[in-house]
């Protein structure tokens, strides 16, 4: 029993990484880890291979470990499945022309939104400055009457 | 502009929002995000050369691809829709005369050569990628895939998925036909 709360509690949530894909070398299995989270699995599109048990996947975490251990950089890998991928294998696309409007996007939305803010606010004070108080009815002006009689001895009540 | 048409202006907002969302949606719904562009379109098709189904057989290798107007496919057995299109194969082959050459994708020979025996073979040669690393060269991410290849050897177009009957008349047959004038 306490042998399986043991094995329960020490267990790690099953990753998509298998034990023979891992390089020897610890710094070049972290840099392959590293690389496999910035890749996109073609096949599940909202995993990174790092995370996905397709097969392509395997496929391409195994090709990013030979290409580091044939002397890649970081750099050279993500560019080499990126040549043959294109920019939606890249978890971070690159700022081109093409991909402008995906990173700009939102922060264009939040400038037009706090500017059509701005704009609103603006034009209500001005709103409320320049309106005219409503005219009394006859009923509130009695009231107003009697109110500001009210502390005059001898008048009113 | 008095308080009252700016209002009446506001109530007009949600159409706006409606109209612009609507037109988006219409665009946007009639793409399919799982169809990526290829890297490829215009450039020459990746180097490689592939050993046949059998020992001794012919494979593919890129120098197969120049001279003529054709077909890549990329298939397998284990793979379901590539059985659907493969009729559409065997009739662009035997009827139009399209030279299909065939990437054979992480299949065990024996399955495949059994594929061909029961399905046709429209495939003028094959190259069996075992390990799939030419595919990887060519960005498959499915199979089937397949590639129009111009007579310089350079990909102009990739269809990923089964071939559909209006794929073929509507671009794949135009395609061949522009591309052989």
């Amino acid at each position: 029993m306490a042998a399986i709360a043991l094995a329960a509690t020490l267990s790690l949530p099953a990753l998509a990484v298998m034990p023979d894909e891992k390089l020897a070398d610890p710094v070049m299995e972290a840099r392959a880890r590293e690389i496999s989270k910035e890749l996109r699995c073609l096949v599940c599109q909202n995993q990174s291979i790092d995370d996905s048990n397709a097969d392509l996947a395997r496929d391409l975490r195994v090709l990013v470990r030979e290409r580091l251990v044939a002397g890649d950089s970081n750099e050279q890998v993500l560019a080499y499945v990126h040549d043959r991928y294109g920019d939606f294998v890249l978890l971070r696309p690159p700022v081109t022309g093409y991909t402008a409007l995906l990173w700009g996007g939102p922060f264009a939305l939040l400038l037009l939104a706090g500017f059509g803010t701005a704009l609103y606010m603006r034009q209500r004070r001005r709103d409320v400055d320049t309106m005219p108080a409503p005219a009394l009815t006859a009923e509130e002006e009695a009231r107003l009457a009697a109110l500001l009689n009210d502390d005059k001895p001898g008048v009113g009540r | 502009m008095s308080a009252v048409t700016r209002h009446r202006l506001l109530l007009l907002l949600p159409l706006a929002v409606f109209l612009i969302l609507g037109g988006y949606f219409a665009l946007g719904l009639t793409r399919d995000p799982s169809i990526l562009p290829s890297m490829l379109i215009d450039k020459p098709a990746p180097v490689f050369a592939l050993p046949g189904l059998s020992e001794g057989e012919k494979g593919l290798s890129n120098a197969d691809l120049t001279g003529k107007v054709q077909l890549i496919n990329v298939f397998a057995s284990w793979c379901a829709p590539c059985r659907v299109e493969h009729p559409l194969l065997m009739r662009l082959a035997n009827e139009q005369g399209v030279t299909i050459h065939a990437i054979n994708y992480k299949d065990k020979p024996e399955a495949a050569k059994a594929f061909l025996a029961q399905m046709g073979n429209p495939y003028t040669a094959i190259g069996a990628d075992k390990d799939g690393r030419v595919a990887i060269d060519f960005g498959v991410y499915g199979v089937p895939e397949t590639y129009v290849i111009d007579r310089q050897g350079r990909v102009r177009y990739r269809h990923v998925g089964p071939l559909m009957p209006f794929d073929v008349d509507e671009k794949i047959l135009p395609m061949i036909r522009e591309l052989s004038k």
